[in-house]
């Protein structure tokens, strides 16, 4: 390290990507500083949530078996709701969980996952400071140096910027603007403790098993969805929505969730438990083409969520193994380094070699198609109906069904050309 | 205790927060407000802090701030944006959030 830095490098933010990158550094013998602004790691942070254990598997093997964990995810699950009618779709593939193996991944809550991987950093001799808020980043020369936080001043090689969705840090360091609204959505979510027995009963799954839910059409047409993790004793349900269609349709988000809450398909899963917290967060949900276009500049990097690594698919979101990946990148650049100067270069080229750009590269067509308006209500209203002509019996004559579903396709306001549209607009971007 | 709607105050009670008092680390400027057509803060927060007044004016309190930072991204910008200073508490004050 240099003259003047009284560290090689400086975390700010102890959440998933910083802790990842202090543990890596610290484990090849750096002197690393975390900085993290609640009382303890995971106190302002919110997930959905699941975490994917690969990435903590990368970091250590063997970590994600001892790690701070609900349920191991065994039901992947799809509902889509229209007024008071659902569908619900339950897939279930025993090789997710082999024995023998990690299982692939497991539901999570933020407080408690954050603080036990920040405390494995401290293990391998990172240190690790709460309750301080960096203001400020320290300039010299064109190149970050050292950070500030109330009076203090602290001096590093290289300075990451880990602070999440609001990367504040980002910003003073000239690499991105402030968060523009149509790439990113407010998600709530509510925590509900139940029983376990009660969850497991609820759900058709064992003990230590869990469900992971994505909700569809619970937005009223809003770009958004919702979802529900049946954690050991509690379930986050939840909702994202993009804050534009809220004030386009002058919808309240906390008044839209609560709704949910109550839908006839969903308040049996959580009737009886107790709201335990009221949790929301930014979700950057613009993918690939949201990344920054440079993720450093000289003596600084930024990773995880200050980043925009997060993944929506529609079916699965990905943000915490996205984090991890790029906070082992940034430790194995800066580890790998010759100097500051050459680690960020470098960074992009580890970003690579751990497949966190390809991976999101591969899923950004997603975007595209969760542009498309009509999947947010329209769709799940029309095979809702779809359903409901097929189950309904009254003694009537049925209907030929091509036909009927030609009807209800109106009904809903869509073409059979807006079908063909989505389906070469699907082939072209996914 | 069952499942119900709740209002944003009653699950705020659920929380655990360290409010500081002596540092807003939101604030706006009314008169901007005022200007502001769509008022899109009125329906992006999930805790429901921005409300209208009898005056049909913008009233905030910055106590109960969940720190998503919605707020000031749709906060619109006529000529300048009624959110005047968005920054995080200092440390330790804020939620605090224990399952997240």
């Amino acid at each position: 390290m240099s003259e003047e830095a009284q560290f090689d490098a400086i975390i700010i933010g102890g959440g998933p990507a910083g802790a990842a990158c202090a543990y890596t550094l610290a484990k090849a013998g750096k002197e690393v500083l975390v900085i993290e602004r609640a009382d303890t790691p995971g106190a302002k942070n919110v997930t959905g949530g699941r975490l994917y254990t690969y990435a903590l598997e990368i970091l250590e093997e063997g970590l994600s078996q001892e790690a701070a964990l609900e349920r191991k995810v065994t039901h992947e699950q799809i509902m889509m709701l229209s007024g008071d009618r659902s569908i619900s779709v339950d897939y279930h593939n025993p090789a997710f969980n082999t024995a023998g193996q990690p299982p692939m991944s497991y539901t999570v809550l933020r407080a408690v996952f954050d603080e036990w991987l920040a405390g494995k950093a401290e293990e391998m001799g990172a240190m690790l400071v709460c309750g301080i808020m960096v203001d400020d980043l320290i300039e010299q020369d064109g190149k970050i140096v050292g950070v500030l936080a109330g009076e203090d001043e602290m001096y590093a090689d290289i300075v990451i910027a880990a602070d999440g969705v609001n990367s504040f840090m980002a910003q003073k360091a000239g690499l991105i603007a402030d968060i523009k609204q149509e790439t990113v959505g407010v998600g709530v979510k509510e925590v509900i403790e139940l029983p376990a027995d009660t969850i497991q009963q609820r759900f058709n799954i064992k003990e230590g098993e869990g469900a992971a839910r994505m909700l569809l059409g619970c937005t009223e047409g809003i770009h958004g969805g919702g979802f529900l993790y049946t954690n050991k004793d509690s379930i986050s349900l939840g909702a994202v929505f993009m804050p534009e269609g809220l004030a386009d349709k002058k919808k309240s988000v906390h008044e839209m969730f609560q709704e949910l809450k109550m839908h006839p398909s969903i308040y049996p899963l959580i009737e009886g438990g107790e709201t335990v917290e009221y949790a929301a967060h930014l979700v950057s949900e613009a993918g690939f083409r949201g990344i920054p276009q440079k993720l450093y500049r000289d003596g600084f990097l930024m990773i995880g969520d200050a980043a925009g690594f997060v993944i929506n698919t529609g079916y699965s979101i990905r943000g915490i193994d996205l984090a991890i990946l790029s906070g082992i990148a940034a430790a194995r650049a800066v580890i790998g380094a010759e100097n500051a100067a050459a680690a960020g270069a470098r960074y992009v080229t580890e970003l690579e070699n751990i497949k966190l750009l390809p991976i999101m590269k591969a899923v950004d067509g997603y975007f595209d198609l969760l542009e498309t308006p009509f999947i947010y209500d329209k769709v799940p209203n029309l095979a809702i109906d779809v359903f409901d002509s097929l189950f309904t019996v009254h003694g009537d004559v049925p209907e030929k069904m091509s036909k009927n579903i030609m009807k209800l396709i109106k009904t809903n306001g869509l073409s059979i050309w807006q079908f063909i549209k989505l389906g070469i607009k699907g082939v072209r971007s996914i | 205790m069952s499942i119900e709607k709740m209002e944003a105050a009653e699950l705020l009670s659920k929380n655990k927060f360290n409010v500081d008092e002596e540092i807003a680390h939101i604030e706006i400027d009314k008169t901007i407000c005022a200007q502001c057509r769509e008022k899109p803060c009125l329906y992006v927060c999930p805790v429901v802090l921005y409300k209208l007044d009898k005056n049909g004016d913008i009233s905030f309190d910055y106590a109960g701030c969940l720190e998503c930072g919605t707020c000031r991204v749709v906060c619109h910008d006529i000529g300048s944006k009624g959110i005047v200073k968005w920054v995080y508490p200092r440390g330790t004050f804020g939620v605090n959030f224990r399952y997240g």
